[in-house]
């Protein structure tokens, strides 16, 4: 018999005890890669290269104010900026104002937005189509999906920030390549209805010709404005929607501390475990040690069976955690916040290391105490 | 016969690195669960308390809420003079037009920029808002570039003292005064002139929402409708009150993600309390076949192991809670979907929140407990004995 295999079936001996223990360590290893997933996607991920090329300008006051129309022709002569269009939150209420029937729209330009959007997929009849109707409106795919709607429907958007209901027709579904659950409608519907809404905007959306360019083309914008009575805020499209998730609260804190807990309370499980599991061999260990086993290999026996149940434990909890975040990621109405998210191979990796880690503290104490056991004291035990 | 609850008490006291280890572990997780529930429960305290019965918040129809449009300011007089509005000691209405203003400012910690509700309110608005008490200072003078700031806003931001001065919109404006309106949404704004502000904002000629106190609460009731009901206003009357408790979805984020945490981290905690169990019960299994020798029924053992996981999670619990107590009152911001501001509220332990936590830890210990406790009942007791 191999080590490694005595090392496997000491680990699974008590199959009950080892089951419960790995699905313990299982469900709080997913919890952490879930965390880790979302700390990814929120801090570390960069974006997808089309979004990289993408800057949003606002109102440097705060998104609630709005810009003079005029500044889009200004940043269209910035060197480097490939277009720009005007992007307007309509905050319509669609049927009712219920969570569930909230999405995103947006009064735009639609000659050019679909320039900036790069990454966006619209059949190109669709997009002439839309150019054609001013009352028309293209939508996500997944958003036309959540409420049925189809080419040629009808739908009426009741005005809250603006004194207007529009009524649309959808002439266009793109796909994103995340959700995006919004809806896109030309700016002049709103504009003709409302007088103070003409000539403003609320965002500017800016291609730059290369992603290295970005960061001049914002400090030139902002520059521009910087001493006019309107200045701008000039960001990249990912800090731009970061912004929006920091607004939840201090959100890196929040997940700091839910990781901590987790590998503390796994620790603790993977501890007992081994507490117990140890304790009831005291007198194998014994007889091991008769047989000529030295207190090294005894530990490093003890430790490995602690890291393998952990690793298992570990390994089942990143499955979950890969089957869950695909399920909730293709989910409707989770659009907003895990769209796109993908558990990335680093992460995986970081988990399982943690999960070895935990494995290893918590066999060491107990797998010391046994080892430096005095035999004859060993096989007089009886537990 | 029942077995007394003393020997449970002593089985877990004599496995005790055990016992502490498992309900350290269901501590942990009760810890989380508090948490977020404290979190909750001071976020509705804070929106909860905020409004004021007899005050009716007007906007225009259609607004959700106070940042979102206003109405032509001819309209306010037509308002002021509605029956049922309270009036002051010069006898004027009790009313005021007021616009509510984003602006970003930097935390004081360094964490970043945060949007901040400025209002501008008349004179009124002062008297209409009792709960809102100067602390430091005094209250700004109209047609002035001063500014009141709310003790949140003064704990959190730097530049908000009395005496400093804060840079938004055009220009500088001068803080005189820190007001405590005992932990609710005002706590987290900036007050200053109506006038003042809109001028900063282009925002003259109107107002975003105007508030009208009534002589009592069926007063105001009957004041919404009639503001609601009147063709010409095209306004809405909502009770302060009610306006701020539809706030409170703001927390739905954190009430979904909290949740989610718990129940799952639950689920751990469940499996870990019920390996403990079952080695409880592996361990004594000697002991059950004696209890049931001497006469113990099947359900009374299977009771008293159910009791004993119920109190090493009651250990739990009590640990978790003590966990927490430290952060009590610890305060935090939250964004407002509403109206994309910071809405500061700090965490509130309530009876409610202990309860719901023991309750918690209980579910879990019933959850681990119950399988092993079976098992105990069931045993073949000469098959124990000779084990």
């Amino acid at each position: 018999m191999t080590l490694t295999r005595f090392v496997t079936k000491s680990a699974f001996r008590n199959k009950r005890r080892s089951i419960l223990t790995v699905l313990s360590i299982a469900f709080s290893l997913l919890l952490l890669t879930l965390m880790m997933t979302i700390w990814h996607a929120f801090y570390i991920d960069k974006g997808s290269a089309e979004s990289a090329q993408r800057l949003i300008t606002r109102h440097r006051v705060s998104l609630t104010q709005a810009m003079p129309a005029f500044y889009r022709q200004k940043i269209r002569a910035v060197p480097g900026v490939v277009a720009v269009a005007p992007v307007n939150w309509f905050g319509g209420i669609y049927k009712d104002a219920k969570p569930e029937n909230f999405f995103a729209q947006f009064g735009t330009d639609p000659e050019e937005i679909m320039n900036i959007f790069t990454d966006f997929k619209l059949p190109a009849d669709q997009l002439l189509a839309w150019q054609r109707d001013q009352a028309g409106a293209i939508v996500d795919t997944q958003l036309a999906g959540k409420f049925g709607w189809k080419l040629g429907d009808r739908i009426v958007l009741k005005g809250a920030i603006y004194p207007v209901d529009l009524e649309l027709t959808i002439r266009g579904m793109y796909t994103a390549p995340q959700p995006t659950n919004s809806l896109y409608f030309n700016e002049k519907y709103v504009e003709e209805a409302v007088s103070w809404a003409k000539g403003t905007a609320g965002t500017f959306y800016i291609l730059t010709d290369t992603p290295e360019n970005v960061s001049k083309v914002a400090a030139a914008v902002d520059n521009m404005f910087r001493n006019s009575p309107e200045p701008t805020k000039t960001e990249s499209e990912k800090a731009f929607q970061l912004s929006f998730i920091n607004s939840i609260g201090n959100v890196k804190a929040f997940i700091l501390s839910i990781c901590f807990a987790v590998v503390f309370a796994t620790l603790l499980v993977s501890a007992t475990t081994m507490a117990m599991s140890i304790r009831e061999r005291t007198r194998e260990v014994a007889v091991l040690k008769t047989l000529g086993f030295t207190r090294q290999s005894i530990l490093k026996l003890y430790i490995g069976e602690g890291v393998l149940v952990a690793l298992t434990g570990g390994a089942l909890g990143c499955l979950l955690a890969l089957g869950l975040v695909s399920a909730m990621s293709h989910a409707p109405g989770m659009g907003l916040f895990l769209a796109g998210v993908k558990v990335t191979f680093p992460t995986l990796l970081l988990a399982i290391f943690v999960a070895g880690m935990v494995g290893l503290l918590s066999a060491i104490i107990p797998a010391y105490h046994s080892a430096k056991l005095d035999i004859v004291e060993g096989l007089r035990y009886i537990g | 016969m029942a077995i007394p609850i003393s020997y449970n008490i002593r089985n877990l006291k004599l496995r005790k690195g055990l016992t502490i280890m498992t309900a350290l572990g269901i501590a942990l997780t009760v810890t989380t669960a508090v948490f977020l529930m404290a979190l909750l429960a001071g976020l509705k305290k804070a929106f909860m308390a905020s409004g004021d019965p007899v005050n009716v918040l007007v906007m225009r129809k259609g607004s959700t809420a106070e940042l979102s449009g206003g109405f032509d300011a001819n309209l306010f007089p037509t308002l002021k003079t509605l029956p049922g509005i309270a009036t002051d000691k010069e006898g004027q209405p009790i009313a005021s037009g007021e616009w509510v203003v984003v602006v970003v400012l930097p935390r004081k910690d360094g964490t970043g920029e945060v949007n901040v509700s400025v209002r501008g309110l008349m004179p009124a608005g002062l008297t209409l808002r009792p709960g809102a008490k100067l602390v430091e200072g005094r209250w700004f003078t109209p047609g002035q570039r001063e500014v009141v700031v709310g003790r949140s806003i003064h704990d959190r931001f730097s530049g908000a003292n009395v005496g400093d001065s804060m840079d938004f919109a055009k220009g500088q404006w001068k803080v005189v005064g820190v007001f405590d309106s005992g932990g609710t949404a005002y706590d987290s704004e900036i007050w200053g002139d109506v006038n003042q502000i809109a001028a900063d904002f282009d925002r003259q000629g109107g107002y975003a929402s105007a508030y009208l106190r009534a002589t009592d609460a069926i007063a105001a009731d009957a004041l919404k409708h009639r503001v609601s009901d009147d063709q010409r206003l095209k306004l809405e009357g909502t009770l302060e009150t009610e306006y701020y408790e539809k706030q409170t979805s703001s927390g739905g984020a954190i009430k979904f993600i909290g949740t989610f945490v718990a129940v799952i981290m639950a689920i751990g905690s469940s499996f870990a309390a019920m390996n403990t169990m079952y080695a409880a019960v592996a361990y004594r299994s000697r002991e059950i076949a004696t209890l049931r020798i001497i006469g113990f029924s099947r359900p009374s053992i299977l009771t008293s192991f159910v009791i004993e996981a119920l109190l090493l999670s009651l250990l739990g619990a009590i640990v978790g809670i003590a966990l927490i107590l430290p952060f009590n009152g610890m305060s935090t911001g939250i964004g407002n979907s509403l109206t994309f501001s910071e809405t500061v509220f700090s965490l509130h332990l309530t009876w409610g929140v202990a309860l719901a936590a023991v309750v918690f830890a209980m579910i879990m210990g019933l959850l681990g407990g119950f399988a092993p406790a079976w098992h105990a009942a069931r045993q073949d007791i000469l098959t124990s004995l000779r084990a």
